[in-house]
């Protein structure tokens, strides 16, 4: 069973039909009309004064997803996740979970646990005194919490740190036990905010993978808050972009990527070159886009694509645009021609930035596939830079 | 490169420190004085110290002293504690600027006329004066103290702890207890240390609020010290700087055991 795209598959020149993305999946609750979300948010609004952090968002989350909130900072993820927790309270809107509203219901008795930014380990209690401390609360019998709170310091790795106080452990470790002190009641929903902002680059993707690893282990849903998006495409089930307070895009990772819902989306995750066009004629399958920038215009695919004489923005990923030193043969759709302007070169991929006659930049990346490279690309070379029709993507808005 | 201080430094060291202390250090000396006459050094003795415990006024004041000492240390402790995390915790409520100044105000109102104001407030409500309202008074003016100590931990404390408790299934006030009293504990420690000190030798404020049968220990000795200076003063003095100072180096010690274990839970 495939993991049936939101967007149905789109239609290449010759009439073959694709997939969106390079991943397939199973999991797709939220495609199902039978699937009961766990948490949902209806029109939720929050103001702080004057401001409107988290503006009439609606949102379902499925049981067993690991759901991202994506957004930069103060675009209100946080404010968001905080009223799940019971932290702030909604000016508009309801949450619910598992069917119950949540108005009213203070934090202590919400059965979500969160995993702070700061980690907010307890500084006078040892490794095991944090985790054991919800159980103690819950009032679980001691046998039973010494068992949990074993069993959770072997999940994280951490069963010779048991007795170390936390001030005494790495910042890896702090954030273990962190996680291991959420788990440790067993909530419906795990909130992590911001889990790994504060680990270096290697520790991250390494904890990227054991937290998938340990959602998958544990079954339960993960909610997480994250400004960076490489974290919330590896890890996430689905992704809600955020920008000022409204969700923009929620979206499986791929769909994200591949079919943004406007620029903001496009440009907030990953790099893309972005032209503004103007529709000139629809020749179905192809719609022709008028530019300044390429004589010929650009032929792209037409779905979504408006009227002639609307204004578009054609957005092309630049590892979907092909560089050559040579003039790409007559009658290839989308040629820009251009001098190399900057090279930056990180080892998988080069990125080639190319100057247009007007003066306009434009990105190509390329995969470093090969060791060895007949004639490599320098600077102030003369390049054609061309893309399929169905490499770019027509925004609206 | 010059080491060490220069000479300047040293003398003008010397003479400040002798200009604090050297007072201090007389009156040590002379409490070991076995002459009867207060100028006059007639060689070493304790018996200052040995007719200190005949003298049954001059005990019964120091165990009013410890008495208002450690009750009203112990109220203002919780008060001013309270008052700090109503000032820090508590948002932006209603009267918040009016709250903190005026519980910070004690700290800059003349003693004189806190006392005199306390004065008129317990004839007017036909108040007995005696421990309890020396108690009172002094748990007004101390309570200052502890919130401004406890405040500054206060401020420094990271807030998501509390949540974190909370999550975990702690009711505000459990999370409280459990989790922010014991971090900011050396604070309250500390603010109880100061609080208890400072009643300790209060003289002013006892003075106006206290009444007959209440006499404290720094009242005591003002009064037989406008009779003529005795070695039996000298040693009970001798007695309160040991307990004043033991006060503060405790204090001095939570203070930066607190900030040593700040510093090391941010390395």
């Amino acid at each position: 069973m495939s993991r049936a795209p939101a967007k149905p598959a789109k239609p290449k020149p010759d009439g073959k039909r694709l997939n969106i993305g390079a991943v397939r999946s199973s999991f797709a609750p939220w495609n199902d009309p039978n699937a009961v979300p766990l948490v949902r948010f209806e029109g939720v609004t929050k103001r702080f004064g004057t401001q409107t952090a988290v503006d009439d968002v609606s949102l379902d989350i499925y049981p067993g997803e690991f759901f991202a909130l994506l957004g930069p900072s103060g675009c209100g993820k946080t404010t968001l996740m905080r009223m799940l927790a019971g932290f702030e309270t909604p000016d508009a809107g309801r949450i619910t979970l598992d069917g119950k509203d949540l108005a009213g219901v203070p934090p202590h008795q919400r059965p979500v646990n969160m995993m702070f930014q700061s980690y907010a380990l307890f500084p006078h209690l040892t490794v095991e005194q944090n985790i054991a401390f919800g159980l103690k609360q819950e009032g679980l019998p001691r046998g039973e919490i010494a068992a949990r709170v074993a069993e959770m310091l072997d999940l994280v790795k951490l069963t010779p740190f048991a007795k170390r106080k936390p001030d005494q452990l790495s910042g890896g470790q702090k954030q273990r036990v962190a996680l291991a002190r959420a788990v440790a009641r067993k909530p419906k929903m795990l909130l992590l905010d911001e889990p790994l902002g504060a680990l270096d680059k290697k520790l991250r993707e390494e904890t990227q993978f054991e937290l998938m690893d340990l959602q998958v282990e544990l079954g339960v849903t993960f909610l997480i808050v994250t400004h960076d998006q490489e974290e919330a495409m590896v890890m996430a089930d689905r992704i809600a972009v955020m920008r000022e307070g409204k969700t923009v895009q929620v979206a499986r990772p791929e769909e994200i990527y591949e079919t943004p819902a406007s620029r903001y989306v496009a440009e907030f995750l990953g790099d893309v070159n972005l032209f503004e066009t103007l529709v000139d004629a629809i020749e179905h399958p192809m719609a022709h886009l008028r530019t300044p920038e390429a004589q010929a215009g650009f032929y792209v695919l037409d779905d979504d694509c408006p009227a002639p004489g609307a204004t578009v923005w054609l957005a092309v990923r630049p590892e979907k645009m092909t560089i050559s030193l040579d003039p790409p043969p007559a009658g290839t759709r989308n040629v820009l021609a251009g001098e190399i302007w900057d090279i930056g070169y990180t080892g998988d991929w080069t990125n080639y930035i190319v100057e247009l006659p007007g003066g306009r930049l434009v990105r190509v990346a390329r995969a470093n596939s090969r060791r060895f490279v007949e004639r490599p690309i320098g600077w102030d070379d003369k390049v054609w830079v061309s893309f399929d029709p169905d490499a770019g993507v027509v925004l609206t808005s | 490169m010059k080491r060490g201080p220069s000479w300047f430094n040293l003398v003008s060291i010397t003479l400040g420190f002798a200009f604090l202390y050297l007072p201090i250090v007389l009156l040590v000396v002379w409490s070991f004085n076995a002459s009867k006459l207060v100028t006059v050094w007639g060689g070493f003795s304790t018996k200052w110290y040995a007719a200190l415990l005949q003298d049954e006024q001059l005990l019964s004041a120091a165990w009013v002293t410890v008495r208002v000492g450690l009750v009203s240390a112990t109220l203002a402790t919780v008060l001013g504690a309270l008052a700090a995390v109503a000032l820090v915790r508590g948002g932006r409520f209603r009267g918040r600027t009016m709250f903190s100044g005026m519980v910070y105000a004690p700290l800059v109102m003349p003693e004189v006329i806190m006392g005199l104001a306390l004065l008129l407030l317990f004839v007017a409500l036909r108040f007995d004066r005696g421990f309890w309202t020396v108690m009172l008074a002094h748990t007004t003016f101390t309570l200052s103290y502890v919130a401004v100590v406890v405040h500054s931990r206060l401020v420094t404390f990271d807030r998501s702890l509390e949540e974190a408790a909370q999550d975990l299934g702690c009711t505000p006030g459990q999370a409280f207890m459990k989790v922010t009293l014991p971090n900011i504990f050396p604070a309250v420690l500390a603010g109880w240390m100061l609080a208890f000190t400072l009643s300790l030798d209060d003289l002013v404020i006892a003075s106006f609020t206290s009444g007959p049968g209440a006499t404290t220990l720094p009242m005591r000795i003002y009064s037989q010290v406008r009779l003529g200076v005795t070695p039996e003063i000298n040693a009970v003095c001798t007695l309160l700087i040991a307990v004043v100072a033991t006060g503060i180096i405790i204090y001095s010690l939570t203070q930066k055991w607190r900030t040593g274990a700040a510093a090391r839970a941010a390395a």
